[in-house]
């Protein structure tokens, strides 16, 4: 292994290095305040050492990892926003459970999992690093054992997850088995050789698909959604909605990019359906939820039905829309999760939707982060969401995807309906004396953090200029 | 510079009133007023100047450009025109008499309020100045939140649905809009290999009849919704009925005018010969809008939703005037756009006026209000004679211009709207007399207009008048604005901003190219 591979591989080993400097620290001396810093200061220098490997690239170590600069890319998104879900953390597991220091040290691995995840370019690294994050997830997921939803979300995790891990693997299986490859660009070699695509490969790319299709929570494999986001602590949920969403996504594309995915209709047919599919059932299903966590749980389903789109254009730009949503949609997220995470006491998450009934009136602030951040989701301009969704309507338009876009547009709307809905309830004027609310625990920390995220997102809405430079440069490079 | 100003002033004022309000209420509505009739005094300046000094060869007279996102070939790209400048002079006008209506009307959160009041002004400001397609759907959408807010938050009984089918109604017809931006966008850089927004570059953009045909559609649905036309009207009357006063006054009067200034505009310059292909269709919408609008209004039993529909009814003139493709139908659609915002707008005061006093929208439980208001009550008949178009009055020289123009283009289409003009009699009376006539059994008094209701509506009054007995104000500043195919040279887009005339137009003065 020389220097090179070294640097290249720093945001990597400062995950892991701190993973096992916290489990020393846990077994030496317990103190949440001393493990969140250790936690804090790794995802910062992971973040730092991002850039000298800029230098090295395309960098790859054969056979199992290729960064490139598509890879850097979402390496820094996912050690970012690691690093504002851990921000947001303190306060809530400070205040709720007798036992934190696990989470820190599980959340490390996770994203470490993440991390192995958007660089590899073999079916060895692709599933260690699957398994690396969906074995943290379990645990994370259930983390908080006292509570009963909790269990019931960390269960049913557990159980699809390994399902959905050994559907995986028999895909892979089937399609080593046939082509005698696990690096992606050998499999497309052998496919592009052949010029037929044997049944099995087939078979085992659907297989593959199953396992694919859960991780990122589209249709048909979404049902495990709403159930885990409503039973996971809130920066877990965060987690799986962004970091182990995109994780999943890159590797994605990186595999449909070196088998050369558009050359084969019927691979592009399978996305499509799942994508209109994805797009209709997480919007429809999201109008009726009374409970916000649900409610994001069903519009992330949607939310990457959207991204499929911009997947299935085939087109350069829809790379860069992809890049582009994904840099809008992580911080939107996890900016939603995080107004729920200030807005809960240390007994009740705030969750239901009416339990921001007024919220305008009462704490401001809040409601205007929150406004911001569902006027994200929902594309409204002045929003990062906008100029991603904008991003996206012109790859659809650019590979002449007509009937796909008219999909995403009538999805937009009803997306409108369940978004407003909760903004229009924090404007409600109604008498609130009656009620009751939660009383919000609103620690600075979250506070500082959340206005960062809705800098950012304006920011990127107003002036996108900047981050649309930065990712066509990527994308020039990912040949 | 100047026409970035122009929509800055509202959206610091917009901040200031809001900070305000903190403090002093009264600070925060004079705010809001005094930066509206900055931007009112900002505008007649530009507009004498430039009767002053008339330059018919040029039809901009100014124009400023900064690149925003170079990427896509979005650029910050003001230019105003004698329409955008006679739009933006009522969309002052309207503003300051709007923040005006509300100082009594208003007591709840008011600082929000005109934070929201201020910014769809600018957004309506933007979207007339606004010359690059991307910018345009940009501030047609800042204009759709605090209107959003407005209704929601200030307004009657079932303000939340009124709200929502407002904002779900434009927010789909606003996203078809976008896809055809994008696709004319598409079409643009495919044929010539720029690829570019800046209205400018994409006049005359070559491409096919067939693509040109669901382009156009795609940017007249989004109009036509706002304009509203049969049958996307059914937003309209709950969420003028349900809104505050001023909120009524900025939909009818300023919002529905960006509908028709979009087809002006864009529609028919951007697609002249697939606007032409359309033009039975959208005529027979129009007149479609106004028959069935003014019966739906003839029977209403809610004094707002009444006025409302007869939007519905007066905007189906601009409709049938636009798609006439002629230059008298088109100066009659510009002068339709202004008399019936300062008519309707009127109209809608004097409404929440009388709710204010009453309480009640119900034309049943009003009438024999004369003898008590009789100041009101001949405010209300000058404006009931404008709605029904008496000579002499600004709607009038509207409606007569657009039926001599649409006489030209078709006969029986121009005859039916022409009926049209015997409803909107029926209904205006029936206003009249609903109100004001009649037998009372009322107990209490009611006070006549006061001296603030005076200063609105007074300078209402002299304007329609003046519209009335001399067009020519507004007719001559639109001259130099025709439905043109251009010939335009694209190595003449200047890249800053200049004083005057600074966009060669082809001066062949309104061809229309009647397409093979």
């Amino acid at each position: 292994m020389t220097f090179d591979d070294l640097l290249s591989l720093g945001p990597l080993f400062n995950i892991c290095g701190a993973a096992v400097l916290c489990m020393l620290l846990v077994a030496i001396w317990r103190n949440h305040r001393l493990i969140y810093y250790v936690t804090l200061v790794a995802f910062a220098l992971a973040l730092m050492s991002v850039v000298p490997v800029a230098t090295l690239l395309p960098h790859t170590i054969a056979p199992l990892v290729v960064i490139d600069m598509f890879a850097l890319f979402n390496s820094g998104a996912i050690v970012g926003s690691g690093l504002i879900i851990v921000l947001l953390s303190y306060n809530y597991f400070e205040e709720r459970e007798e036992r934190k220091e696990e989470y820190y040290l599980l959340l490390l691995l996770a994203t470490a999992g993440a991390l192995v995840l958007v660089i590899s370019r073999h079916f060895m690294s692709f599933f260690l690093g699957l398994e690396m994050l969906s074995i943290s997830l379990y645990g994370l997921i259930a983390y908080l054992r006292a509570r009963q939803r909790s269990d019931e979300a960390g269960i049913k995790y557990l159980i699809l997850a390994a399902l959905s891990s050994a559907f995986l693997l028999f895909g892979m299986a089937l399609v080593y088995g046939f082509t005698g490859h696990m690096d992606f660009p050998g499999i497309g070699a052998y496919l592009r050789q052949a010029g037929t695509f044997p049944l099995p490969v087939i078979a085992g790319f659907g297989l593959m698909l199953i396992g694919i299709g859960f991780k990122l929570g589209i249709v048909p494999f979404h049902m495990w959604a709403p159930d885990i986001y409503e039973g996971a602590p809130l920066p877990v949920a965060a987690f799986v909605a962004t970091i182990s969403k995109g994780g999943v996504l890159v590797v994605l594309i990186r595999f449909y990019q070196d088998i050369d995915g558009r050359n084969y209709t019927m691979l592009w047919w399978i996305l499509a359906i799942t994508s209109i599919a994805s797009m209709f059932v997480g919007n429809l299903l999201a109008l009726t939820q009374q409970n916000i966590k649900r409610m994001l749980a069903y519009s992330s389903i949607a939310h990457l039905g959207y991204l499929l789109v911009a997947f299935l254009s085939g087109a350069q730009s829809g790379l860069e829309a992809i890049a582009f949503y994904l840099t809008a949609y992580f911080p939107t997220s996890i900016g939603a999760f995080g107004v729920l995470i200030v807005m809960s006491s240390s007994v009740q998450d705030a969750e239901t939707v009416e339990d921001y009934r007024g919220l305008f009136w009462r704490y401001p602030w809040v409601a205007l982060v929150f406004t911001v951040m569902l006027l994200s989701l929902a594309g409204i301009p002045l929003t990062a969401g906008f100029i991603g969704k904008f991003y996206i309507v012109m790859a659809g338009v650019d590979g002449h995807h007509w009937f796909l876009l008219l999909m995403l547009v009538i999805n937009s709307v009803i997306g409108l309906y369940y978004y407003i809905r909760v903004v229009a309830m924090m404007f409600r004027t109604t008498d609130t004396s009656q009620r009751i609310f939660i009383k919000p625990s609103l620690p600075l920390a979250g506070n500082i953090t959340l206005g960062l995220i809705v800098m950012l997102l304006v920011g990127l809405g107003v002036y996108p200029t900047a981050m649309m430079q930065l990712i066509q440069q990527m994308m020039t490079l990912i040949k | 510079m100047v026409l970035l100003y122009i929509i800055l002033i509202p959206m610091f004022g917009a901040l200031l009133s809001w900070l305000a309000s903190a403090r002093n209420l009264a600070l925060c509505r004079w705010i809001a007023l005094v930066s509206l009739l900055c931007d009112l005094l900002l505008i007649t300046v530009l507009w004498a100047g430039n009767a002053a000094d008339p330059t018919p060869a040029g039809h901009w007279m100014y124009n400023w450009q900064q690149p925003w996102i170079p990427h896509f070939g979005i650029s910050l790209h003001l230019a105003m025109d004698g329409l955008s400048l006679v739009m933006l002079a009522l969309t002052f006008f309207l503003g300051a008499l709007s923040v005006l209506i509300s100082w009594r009307e208003i007591k709840y959160k008011t600082g929000f309020f005109h934070f929201n009041l201020l910014f769809v002004i600018a957004g309506i400001a933007g979207v007339f100045l606004t010359m690059d397609l991307f910018l345009f759907y940009f501030f047609w959408e800042v204009m759709l939140i605090p209107m959003y807010f407005l209704i929601g938050i200030w307004g009657h009984e079932r303000r939340e649905y009124a709200a929502y089918k407002f904002f779900i109604f434009t927010q789909a017809g606003g996203l078809l809009m976008l896809l055809a931006i994008l696709g004319l966008y598409f079409v643009h850089g495919a044929n010539t290999g720029v690829y570019t927004f800046d209205y400018f570059y994409l006049l005359n953009t070559p491409m096919e009849r067939a693509v040109a045909q669901w382009l156009m559609l795609g940017f007249l649905v989004a109009f036509v919704v706002k304009l509203p036309a049969i049958p996307f009207h059914t937003w309209l009357p709950d969420a003028h009925t349900e809104a505050p006063t001023a909120g009524s006054v900025v939909l009818a009067g300023l919002l529905l005018k960006t509908g028709a200034y979009g087809i002006l505009r864009f529609v028919l310059p951007l697609f002249p010969a697939a606007s032409h292909d359309f033009a039975p269709w959208a005529m027979l919408l129009g007149v479609a809008g106004i028959l069935y609008g003014g019966q739906l209004a003839y029977s209403q039993p809610d004094l707002k939703r009444l006025i409302a529909y007869t939007s519905v009814s007066h905007m189906g003139f601009v409709l049938l005037g636009a798609f006439a493709f002629n230059e008298l139908a088109y100066k009659g659609v510009v002068m339709q756009m202004i008399t019936h915002g300062i008519s309707t707008g009127a109209l809608f005061m004097i409404a929440g006026a009388l709710y204010e006093r009453m309480h009640t929208r119900e034309l049943s439980r009003m009438g024999g209000l004369w003898p008590a208001m009789p100041a009101m009550g001949t405010v209300t008949m000058i404006f009931v004679m404008a709605s029904l178009g008496l000579p002499g009055l600004g709607n009038f020289v509207a409606e007569f211009m657009i039926l001599l123009g649409s006489w030209q283009a078709n006969h029986i289409m121009t005859i039916l709207a022409t009926i049209g003009l015997v409803i909107a009699t029926v209904y205006s009376l029936r206003i009249m007399q609903k109100v004001f006539f009649g037998q009372t059994e009322r107990q209490y008094a009611l006070p006549d207009l006061g001296l603030r209701e005076w200063l609105i509506m007074a300078p209402l009054v002299v304007v329609i008048l003046w519209l009335g007995v001399y067009p020519q104000t507004v007719l001559g500043t639109i001259t130099n604005y025709e439905l043109r195919i251009t010939t335009f040279n694209k190595g003449d887009v200047p890249r800053a901003e200049k004083s005057k005339v600074v966009i060669p137009v082809s001066d062949s003065s309104f061809v229309i190219n009647h397409a093979p």
